[in-house]
């Protein structure tokens, strides 16, 4: 069996610096088809800017980012990249807050950017029960005609990730998702990127070990803009070097 | 596909406006000219190009709360539009003099006899004909806007950024038509206007058609305006106003978005000049003035840019004040009272005038809902629980 069909996103020696200071130090990763990846790391490791050049909002200074067998995303601008299936959860949750529940959730649904058909098209029965589901997965039914500015941090974060499975992307960047959740939150926020991760792949940053360990899936730590160690929670929080720069501090 | 276009857009404020403004359309023609001068009810000859012009202004401050309302571009330079528009309807007007000009050229406008050109420049080629200046008056400011746009939301330029490029633009262009050989009457403008579409622009029947249809031109623009914002587009104008960098993750091209809202805006704009320009009889490069576009901003601003009806109410508002006090004693403190009022409204109803009441106003009726709902005498609010209701701005 080909290697490359299995291999959903590779990013090969990926460097980024900003005025001197190398955010990514030729960062190596790859993620598999239909996984989930947890992506570790203190404080300016690297973790969102490695969002960043997968999802096209900064261009890599060297390397390459290839997704789904052979496209280059290094060229490509958010929209496009967007529109190719990855999704991407902003850390800070962002909806869009003067909209209701429903209209996030119709506005992120897949297909129909263009302005024209934007215009003209109103949503069908087929859109209609999407929306129905999602708000089922994400739990937020019975909050469908609120404001999602009024919405709970907690249901904000499950709205966006909602928005993300809208999309129906291959592949979602969830940016720590349980951040000032609480523990009850955070719980179902793992469950629910369980459920999802049997049929996306999913890649999640998060500083909350209890999270992480609560997912189980494997672990990338990063360190000053490349990995350091890999492999299970266990395993890395053994990694001698993974206590040195992480959880030794 | 249409249909869902255009029902999607109404609801009931919808109405009310439209309602207004073609009532108007038709009262204040027939008031002055069916009514006796002595009876209480005749509005004054000229009342009626000055209610006009305040139409045409409504109808510019609607482009401008368009785009700065419903998807966060605030345009500093939109006077220069307007201007663009109203000389293209200038152009027009210039070419119905004919003979009649002073220096008598059956051809020539007296500016370009004047100045001595042996002939017409290549410009004002096909403005003798109403229905291409027309064309004109929507072409080239949607061209000036689209070159603009595609540079300038290409390049992501955005928030105050943008708004100094937009006032670079109209003083590069007031600098440019201030210049006599530019072509388009340098300083002095186009004026002294006969006819249009050879009826004589003076006369009180030829000034209450411009009314109505300064009336009517308002109406279908808030109309076309409303649909817009109800559609599906109007929803991601909103949503890359309120978060740009979420719309584009989601795939949407946010630069195309707003090239078409401001294209189409600037449009708006240029109707709303070659209005303007017949019932004041003249445009100079004054309107290109950076000022003005500021104050146009003012008026987006008084009236509230959350709900489309804010800016109408706006401009109409704070030029009828500019009018009571510019014509009394109090005229030389008139820019005073326009900066106290743009404080006063940001300070004071940040959300407008039509903003402020229309909150008031929901929150007045849900209170009388849930008061009736408690003393039993109605059912129970159908409408859900309170706070679940979209608020007027997300309504719009």
């Amino acid at each position: 069996m080909n290697v490359e069909t299995e291999t959903l996103l590779y990013l090969d020696g990926v460097t980024v610096s900003f005025d001197g200071f190398r955010a990514l130090n030729e960062l190596s990763l790859v993620i598999e088809t239909g996984e989930m990846r947890a992506i570790i790391g203190p404080n300016g490791a690297g973790k969102t800017t490695m969002m960043d050049v997968v999802t096209g909002r900064t261009r890599p200074d060297a390397g390459s980012v290839v997704f789904d067998g052979d496209i280059d995303l290094t060229r490509l601008d958010e929209a496009t990249i967007a529109e190719l299936g990855i999704g991407r959860k902003f850390q800070k949750p962002t909806v869009f807050e003067r909209h209701s529940v429903w209209d996030n959730l119709e506005l992120a649904l897949a297909g129909r950017r263009r302005p024209l058909r934007a215009l003209l098209r109103a949503e069908g029965p087929k859109e209609r029960a999407r929306i129905e589901e999602l708000l089922g997965i994400i739990r937020l039914g019975d909050q469908r005609e609120r404001l999602a500015g009024s919405l709970s941090h907690g249901q904000k974060q499950w709205l966006e990730i909602g928005m993300l499975l809208a999309q129906e992307p291959k592949l979602m960047l969830v940016d720590e998702p349980a951040a000032g959740m609480t523990d009850s939150e955070t719980e179902a926020t793992a469950t629910l990127l369980k459920e999802i991760a049997k049929e996306k792949s999913v890649v999640v940053v998060e500083h909350d070990m209890a999270f992480v360990r609560a997912l189980g899936v494997k672990v990338s730590v990063l360190h000053e803009g490349s990995v350091l160690s890999e492999g299970t929670i266990d395993h890395v929080s053994e990694d001698p070097k993974v206590i040195e720069v992480y959880l030794g501090r | 596909m249409i249909t869902t276009f255009i029902r999607n857009g109404i609801d009931r404020s919808w109405v009310v406006v439209v309602a207004i403004l073609l009532a108007t359309a038709i009262v204040v023609p027939v008031l002055n000219l069916y009514t006796a001068a002595s009876s209480p009810l005749h509005v004054p000859d000229y009342a009626v190009p000055l209610l006009g012009k305040y139409l045409s202004f409504a109808l510019l401050a609607l482009s401008v709360g368009l785009i700065w309302g419903f998807c966060g571009i605030l345009s500093l330079g939109h006077g220069a539009f307007f201007a663009l528009g109203g000389y293209a309807m200038g152009m027009y007007l210039m070419r119905q003099i004919g003979s009649r000009g002073v220096y008598g050229d059956p051809v020539l406008p007296d500016f370009m006899v004047f100045l001595n050109w042996p002939e017409l420049p290549v410009a004002w080629y096909g403005f003798q004909y109403f229905p291409y200046a027309m064309l004109m008056v929507v072409l080239v400011p949607g061209a000036l806007a689209f070159v603009f746009g595609w540079f300038a939301f290409r390049s992501r330029v955005t928030g105050v950024y943008l708004s100094i490029i937009t006032q670079a633009m109209t003083f590069a262009l007031m600098l440019g038509f201030f210049r006599n050989n530019l072509g388009f009457g340098g300083n002095n403008g186009l004026t002294d206007f006969k006819d249009i579409l050879g009826f004589n622009i003076q006369a009180p029947e030829t000034r209450a058609a411009l009314f109505a249809a300064s009336a009517v031109a308002l109406a279908l623009a808030y109309m076309m305006c409303k649909a817009i914002i109800a559609s599906r587009f109007g929803k991601v104008l909103i949503a890359i106003r309120d978060a740009e960098n979420r719309a584009r993750f989601l795939g949407y091209r946010v630069e195309h978005y707003k090239l078409v809202v401001w294209t189409l805006s600037a449009c708006m704009a240029g109707i709303a000049g070659a209005l303007y320009v017949p019932q004041v009889g003249i445009i100079n490069p004054g309107e290109f003035e950076p000022a003005n576009s500021i104050e146009l901003v003012v008026w987006v601003a008084v009236g509230g840019r959350s709900l489309l009806v804010g800016p109408i109410v706006g401009a109409i508002v704070v030029n009828f004040a500019k009018t009571w006090f510019t014509t009394g004693a109090l005229a030389p403190y008139w820019l005073f009272a326009l900066g106290g009022l743009f404080i006063a409204v940001t300070l004071f109803l940040p959300k407008g005038i039509v903003g402020t009441l229309a909150e008031g106003w929901s929150a007045l009726s849900q209170r009388r809902a849930s008061a009736r709902a408690e003393s039993g005498i109605a059912p129970t609010n159908r409408d859900g629980p309170p706070g679940g209701r979209l608020s007027p701005e997300a309504a719009e």
